[in-house]
């Protein structure tokens, strides 16, 4: 448990990335078998002990210290794990040495709701705070500590040098401790064979269209449709759907995992039926009412059906294709759509341009069927895990922009944490001569150059008129050019609108800030503004 | 707030300090008076523009270097008794917090008064050792009144910095630490572990360490940053103040590590939240098994509890049956705490 103990503790204090990965590297490699394995479930949120909860850790700290002083001790340090490590009681007895990590396992997996205080207790009384922090963490499954899965997985494969995508695609099939997979990792042992186990693969991606022109002799165009990402997996007689971080989200969407009757991995958007993206599918707003769900009361199924526009296929059974080229992928998919359910699947079409001039056209009117823009895809590109350069790309339409003006500034975190780097901007209720003021529209942290960044940091400094904890108000003189995907009406915020995806797009220090946009002219902006302008037109006889 | 029949006349707890009445004096007090006892140099205890300041030589010359205006009054050397006027005395005993840090005694036909200031139990090169006396009243901080707070050996954190400097010889090592006390702390016992290597200062330290040096306290060689390139501050340990930490200053330095020596650092939330890599729990306060025990072995009448966590010293203190109450002082909180 001390190696582990300390591993957290370093965590807890590292900020950048590499320095995480670094670590768990390390651990991974140093520590034997099985107590990594326990570690990395640990980690990556895989271990369970259902008699071990937070109830049974209050009621055993206020039998061992004075109830009050916990209750002021907790409010202060604002964790109860951490403030039951700082404060347990050095044992009277004599007690046996620290637990490893696979030891204290199997005794809280062993405990009952009748022994888990005696368990508990027993395994405190022989840790030091840092292990009892540790054990704490780990017993109620809530380390929070700043690493995802995903960087677990990450520094799993840089431990190892193996691919993070065969780490991936082989972590759904193991349980902890994941005998089979570090026997794999190191060398002991044979890849294990996945092929009947219904597992997550890692998704291709693609990168954003800058600036080139596209041959469409060699690409593909489809609609970029605004669900989400899944990934549809059958096989050994169970049907699973992960999303795009791999996890698993079967439970939401029942209907369509019971409709799909075909062996294989499939990959495709998520939608619900409706009108508002054409093609069938409703808003994202719509599918939200479906997200995140345990159960599925029959009524929303009802009032929001879930269906599947498929991209691409990855396995037809246990035969992989994801070294065939694009177009030999998509023929084989659109066999394989032919026969699944029409209601629950259908395939993403394929769009019909002669020219990337016409192709820029269809998507310029995208905005007006709500479309997030076109997908560019190689003809004869293999399908690679991750964002490939070259091979897949997302043109989304063009951001729309606005000028706003600077109104707070907060510094950001990890390499940022010395820069005022996240920006609250705000545009006027009226024209500034005619008593407007300035009302914040959003918040960006991004789009800047480090040079920009550095101007921005220096202007926040030198312009502050007040402080908010950590919030400087600054001199409203300073106007942005922010470009966002769209903007939504919003009862949350005080403009009544919200931006989606802003980001500061140039810095306008040409501009006096009454020039900045009024908010009327971004509520014009949101899709129910536009329609009212239309109807307002005049129309032509 | 509970006054006894044994609570005295010639003592009262304002908002503003400590006062004696039938004199007009004060004790630490937080606005400009005519005369002031002061127990030691940091800003929520020593104020600037009183008439007369007395405090130990060490008090009074910090209270000079950070306002600048000599004050009347003079020095008190500790054991020293002066009589400040109805039949009231002040001695002054050491309080082991910083530098000059002083118990101020007071008494009164027979009765005895003990303000602690700011005290810890430790060693600490830097001051003389706090001096348990009876009283029957002992008015103690409370800084860290929480069980949660036991602060660890010195030699262990000490340790773990100069291992954090032997693991980063790439990156500078940045200790932020309180420019009074804490900083000369640290120093100290990196010397007193064997580091006699040069340690590097912000501008805001290099006084209060020459002033310390004035003292008698050693403190080797220490070179401001600003005389040096940055390049040539790899692998070395800079000491600031904790508010230079996330600042344009530091942002100059070679990748730092931050570091804090605070006994708050016990808490890894406080840690994580003021963007510390390296934590060092070193605190110039009792922790609360040294605040409690203090409380036992003085064996006060009654013990009043000042600036700090009141709440749990009054109930532990309630569940022994020892009399208690709570001051309501304004403006205590550690220097750069509140910055």
């Amino acid at each position: 448990m001390d190696r582990f103990a300390r591993l957290l503790t370093d965590l807890i204090y590292t900020r950048a990335r590499n320095g995480k990965l670094a670590l768990l590297a390390d651990y991974l490699r140093d520590v034997p078998d099985p107590d990594r394995g326990w570690a990395l479930a640990g980690l990556t949120g895989e271990i369970d002990f259902p008699a071990i909860k937070a109830g049974i850790v209050r009621a055993l700290i206020q039998e061992r210290v004075d109830p009050v002083l916990f209750a002021l001790s907790r409010d202060f340090v604002g964790d109860t794990a951490e403030t039951v490590s700082l404060m347990w009681p050095a044992p009277t007895g004599p007690v046996r040495g620290a637990p490893g990590v696979s030891e204290a396992v199997a005794l809280l997996a062993s405990a009952s709701r009748e022994t888990a205080k005696a368990v508990l207790a027993g395994l405190l009384d022989r840790l030091d705070e840092d292990g009892r922090f540790a054990l704490l963490k780990l017993a109620t499954g809530a380390l929070r500590i700043g690493v995802s899965a995903r960087l677990a997985k990450t520094a799993f494969a840089q431990a190892f040098g193996v691919a993070l995508d065969e780490v991936e695609e082989l972590w759904h099939a193991m349980r902890p401790p994941y005998a089979e997979l570090f026997a794999w990792a190191t060398g002991a042992a044979p890849k294990p064979d996945i092929s009947m186990v219904p597992v997550f693969r890692p998704f291709m991606l693609a990168n954003p269209l800058e600036d080139e022109v596209i041959d469409l002799k060699d690409y593909a165009a489809e609609w970029k449709w605004d669900g989400i990402r899944i990934q549809i997996v059958s096989a050994g007689g169970a049907t699973r759907l992960f999303s795009r971080g791999g996890e698993d989200i079967t439970e939401s969407f029942p209907d369509v995992a019971e409709a799909f009757d075909h062996e294989g991995v499939l990959d495709g958007e998520l939608l619900v039926r409706g009108t508002h993206q054409g093609g069938g599918a409703a808003s994202f707003n719509a599918l939200q009412q479906r997200l995140g769900r345990k159960t599925v009361p029959g009524s929303l199924l009802a009032a929001y059906p879930a269906f599947v526009r498929l991209y691409d296929i990855l396995l037809d059974g246990a035969d992989d294709l994801r070294r065939l080229p694009w177009s030999a992928r998509r023929a084989r998919l659109e066999g394989i759509a032919q026969r699944l359910d029409r209601s629950a699947f259908d395939i993403s079409a394929l769009i019909e341009a002669e020219t990337f001039e016409a192709l820029a056209e269809l998507r310029a009117q995208a905005r007006e069927s709500d479309i997030e823009g076109v997908m560019l895809k190689r003809r004869d590109s293999a399908y690679e895990p991750g964002r490939k350069a070259g091979l897949w790309f997302k043109w989304k339409r063009e951001p729309l922009t606005a000028d706003c003006v600077l109104m707070y500034a907060q510094r950001g975190s990890g390499k940022r944490s010395s820069l005022y780097s996240d920006y609250t901007f705000g545009c006027w209720t009226a024209p500034e001569a005619e008593g407007g003021v300035l009302l914040p529209v959003g918040k960006a942290y991004s789009g800047f150059s480090d040079e920009e960044l550095k101007w921005l940091d220096s202007f926040v400094r030198k312009q502050t008129t007040g402080r908010f904890g950590p919030v400087r108000e600054v001199e409203k003189s300073l106007v942005l050019e922010v470009a966002f995907d769209a903007v939504n009406p919003s009862t949350r915020h005080k403009s009544g609108i919200a931006m989606r995806f802003p980001r500061i797009s140039r810095i306008r220090r040409d501009k006096p800030a009454n020039e900045a946009d009024l908010i009327e002219t971004l509520r014009r902006m949101t899709a129910a503004g536009a329609k009212a302008d239309d109807a307002s037109k005049p129309q032509p006889n | 707030m509970p006054t006894g029949p044994e609570t005295p006349r010639w003592i009262k707890a304002e908002r503003e300090g400590l006062h004696l009445p039938t004199i007009g004096w004060w004790i630490d007090p937080s606005r400009a008076v005519a005369n002031a006892l002061v127990t030691h140099g940091h800003a929520d205890h020593a104020r600037g523009g009183h008439g007369e300041v007395w405090a130990t030589a060490a008090t009074r010359d910090i209270i000079d270097l950070r306002y600048g205006t000599p004050p009347g009054g003079g020095d008190v050397a500790y054991g020293e008794c002066i009589e400040i006027g109805d039949s009231i005395t002040a001695t002054f005993l050491p309080a082991g917090h910083v530098l000059g840090s002083a118990q101020i005694l007071l008494e009164r036909q027979g009765e005895r008064i003990i303000v602690t200031g700011d005290y810890k139990r430790r060693p600490d090169p830097t001051c003389a050792p706090f001096t348990p006396a009876p009283c029957d009243i002992l008015i103690t901080e409370a800084t860290f009144a929480l069980p949660i707070f036991t602060h660890p050996p010195i030699e262990r954190e000490i340790a773990r910095l100069r291992a954090a400097r032997d693991a980063n010889p790439d990156r500078t090592i940045l200790v932020g630490a309180y420019a009074l006390g804490k900083a000369q702390r640290v120093i100290a016992e990196l010397r007193r572990a064997g580091y006699h290597e040069t340690i590097w200062l912000h501008g805001a330290m290099t006084a209060m360490c020459d002033l310390y040096q004035r003292h008698g306290v050693a403190l080797g060689t220490l070179v401001p940053v600003s005389e040096t390139p940055r390049g040539d501050l790899k692998g070395q340990i800079v000491i600031c103040p904790p508010s230079a930490l996330n600042s344009v200053w530091a942002r100059r330095l070679p990748d730092p590590v931050n570091a804090v020596a605070s006994g708050w650092m016990r808490v890894r939330q406080r840690a994580v939240q003021s963007n510390v890599e390296l934590p060092l729990i070193i605190s110039d306060h009792c922790d609360w098994n040294e605040l409690t025990a203090t409380i036992l072995e003085v064996a006060p009448q009654e013990t009043w509890i000042t600036h700090g966590r009141e709440d749990a010293l009054l109930h532990w203190c309630a569940m022994r049956q020892i009399r208690a109450r709570a001051l309501d002082l304004v403006g205590r909180e550690d220097e750069d705490e509140a910055a």
